[in-house]
């Protein structure tokens, strides 16, 4: 019962976190029909981003300064390197992603060299909880994921702007018909995607990660198999896949047998799951036109 | 000087690795000495060259990404390196045990390509991006993570060290040998097959292109290549460790290919040789802090050409600067449908897409061309 409820509690927390780096992923790639591989970089951006301003300001305000940097990353990344490939072939955006992810890295590596950094953010401590040691911070990167999903879901479904962006979603062309500045959605979706990866990136120093220029690149292809997994586009289907691999990393790493392989089985079951639904969960089935 | 360049077009790139090779395995053979780290670096060239090319025949002919090239290599080297082992007692290490490897690992490999084809059936574009790359990933765990007395585990296989002076001999061999492969794949009808569906699988499969064999089979010849690489990597490493074959190796494969241009051989061989000998040479120029400037120049380099090659806003541009003009501005040579006769030796130059408000047809008749003024229907 105790192994059942910490194992509970790690995995939604675990899922949280990669449900909110899904989230970047899918909104992406519903709205700019791009995968945008840079994304798990944003997150390393926004670990740096809290590990360089918390040495003069107090947390709160590294955290918030931090998200705005990485709202700006994203922002002028999309400017500078993916807008100019629009309309161009998704093999071209897939590939300049991934240079741009590169080059994010090689950045990181030139300016923090590639010593890792431990950040002390807040230390939270641990709780008794039903007889089970619970650390604290697991709690609140659950809080602060239940946050976000809910008022990303409330923005998307009754704001004026989230309602366009469902609107390029459903069909870019029409939408620019309707009056919809296409380009300025895109952007906005590049923004809170980026916002979302500097919430994920307080969630790993939380935990005690240490910074390092590829803190972003495993977690990212893990949340991207998530999104892939719930369906990618689908804001319910991002968080879906991450809390499905949270539980599996988390149930994963317990069992001795199998813990070496974690990544292997996480990325068997996208491989598994999308021969069976080759559009994830909740992704839709697109009808190609000639 | 153009005609002469279009009919030995298709043979140049067989002619100059050939004579590279004879050249150097005259050296070589000769007892003149080598440096060891020349010697190396042609290995590495070779190796590079392998999977750049076979990796092209996914990327640029089938026009499918694939991130997972590395694992299908990790598959040739540890599969073909324990082989080699294996007949270590037999035959020693020997020709007959280096080739025999290479068939084993590059087949083993093919039937790796076979498997994540079929998923490749089902998927498209990013989808199948992903299933490549989350191949490429279990290959390696699972490899690191084998028991010590079967593939080495975290340590590594150690594999039978191959007579240096004669490895990259084997090495451009193998060059050749895919090169002759995949050239003339590409350019027979299936490869016309594989290039259809990349423009228009739809309309590929309404002319009746067997989609699902052509795709497998695409995969196939690519993984196959990767593996027959993976074993001379094996060959020419002490050990083979699951660590190096990572998502950063595909990566780079994936750099070269599109560095040398999606769907050039030639540019793909160029673009090898070249960011190989760079990894190899630049570590030892650029050293402290300048090393790390190395991946930066490349995800620069990566962006720009992606960017100059593919953004719609600079189609213009692209066609008033760029190689293909520069030389007939160079040989003064005026772009003259009647030199395009043998289409085999123009294969980039057939037009496979068709563009809004573009021309489609032109109706030309015979009798028409004989004149200059345009004869007014009738009889002649």
């Amino acid at each position: 019962m105790e192994l059942f409820l910490s194992v509970l509690i790690n995995s939604l927390s675990l899922g949280g976190r990669y449900a909110m780096i899904a989230l970047g992923y899918t909104m992406v790639y519903g709205i700019a029909k791009m995968l945008n591989f840079a994304h798990g970089d944003i997150i390393m951006v926004g670990a740096y981003a809290i590990y360089v301003f918390i040495a003069f300001t107090n947390p709160i305000l590294a955290i918030i300064l931090s998200v705005i940097t990485c709202l700006l990353f994203g922002v002028v990344i999309e400017r500078i390197a993916y807008r100019p490939l629009r309309g161009a072939s998704p093999l071209a955006v897939l590939i300049t992603a991934i240079g741009v992810s590169y080059l994010l890295q090689s950045i990181a590596l030139i300016v923090f060299k590639s010593d890792s950094k431990m950040v002390d953010v807040f230390d939270f401590g641990v709780m008794k909880f039903l007889g089970v040691t619970v650390e604290l911070h697991t709690i609140v990167t659950l809080v602060i994921a239940i946050v976000v999903m809910t008022a990303l879901t409330l923005f998307v479904k009754t704001t004026r702007t989230g309602r366009a962006m469902i609107a390029v979603s459903e069909d870019r062309g029409a939408a620019q018909l309707m009056g919809i500045n296409v380009n300025k959605i895109i952007t906005i979706t590049f923004a809170i995607g980026s916002s979302l990866a500097a919430l994920a990136s307080l969630s790993f120093l939380l935990s005690s990660n240490p910074v390092s220029p590829t803190l972003g690149a495993m977690p990212g292809i893990k949340a991207f198999t998530a999104a892939v997994i719930g369906g990618i586009g689908s804001i319910p289907g991002a968080m879906l896949g991450g809390l499905l691999l949270g539980f599996v990393e988390c149930i994963a790493t317990k069992i001795t047998v199998i813990a070496p392989y974690t990544d292997a089985i996480e990325f068997a079951i996208l491989i598994i799951i999308l021969l069976v639904r080759p559009t994830g969960f909740l992704g839709k089935k697109r009808r190609e036109k000639v | 000087m153009i005609k002469f360049y279009n009919k030995v077009k298709n043979y140049i790139n067989y002619t100059v690795i050939g004579v590279f090779t004879l050249v150097f395995a005259i050296i070589s053979l000769s007892g003149a000495r080598i440096d060891s780290s020349s010697l190396y670096l042609f290995e590495k060239v070779s190796i590079s060259i392998i999977l750049a090319v076979s990796l092209s025949v996914v990327v640029g002919f089938l026009g499918e990404l694939s991130l997972g090239h590395a694992g299908f290599m990790c598959v040739g080297a540890y599969f073909g390196g324990k082989f080699s082992v294996i007949l270590e007692p037999v035959l020693g290490i020997s020709v007959p045990n280096l080739l025999l490897s290479i068939l084993v690992g590059g087949f083993v490999a093919a039937i790796c390509g076979v498997i994540i084809g079929i998923p490749a059936l089902r998927l498209r574009g990013d989808y199948l991006a992903i299933v490549t790359l989350a191949f490429g990933e279990i290959v390696r765990s699972i490899f690191v993570n084998t028991s010590p007395e079967s593939f080495g585990g975290t340590l590594g296989l150690a594999t039978p060290r191959f007579k240096k002076e004669y490895l990259f001999i084997f090495g451009f061999l193998m060059v050749l040998a895919a090169l002759f492969v995949i050239q003339n794949f590409i350019r027979s009808k299936h490869g016309r097959a594989v290039t259809a569906i990349r423009d228009n699988e739809i309309a590929a499969r309404a002319t009746g292109i067997n989609i699902t064999k052509y795709k497998l089979l695409a995969f196939t010849i690519s993984a196959f290549f990767a593996g027959v690489a993976g074993v001379l990597y094996s060959f020419s490493n002490t050990k083979v460790q699951g660590a190096n074959f990572d998502y950063n190796y595909s990566i780079e494969i994936l750099v070269m290919v599109v560095l040398g241009g999606m769907g050039n051989i030639n540019g793909a061989i160029v673009s090898a040789t070249l960011i190989t000998f760079l990894n190899t040479k630049l570590p030892t120029i650029l050293t402290g802090d300048f090393a790390v400037l190395q991946d930066l120049i490349y995800a620069l380099i990566l962006i720009v050409i992606v960017i100059y090659n593919n953004a719609p806003a600079l189609k213009s541009f692209r066609a008033r600067f760029n190689i293909g003009v520069l030389i007939r501005k160079i040989f003064r040579h005026k772009h003259n449908p009647a030199n395009i006769r043998d289409d085999s030796a123009n294969w980039d130059e057939i037009p496979t897409k068709i563009e809004m408000n573009e021309i489609l047809s032109v109706d030309v008749k015979p009798q028409n061309l004989g004149s200059d003024k345009p004869s007014k229907g009738g009889k002649q």
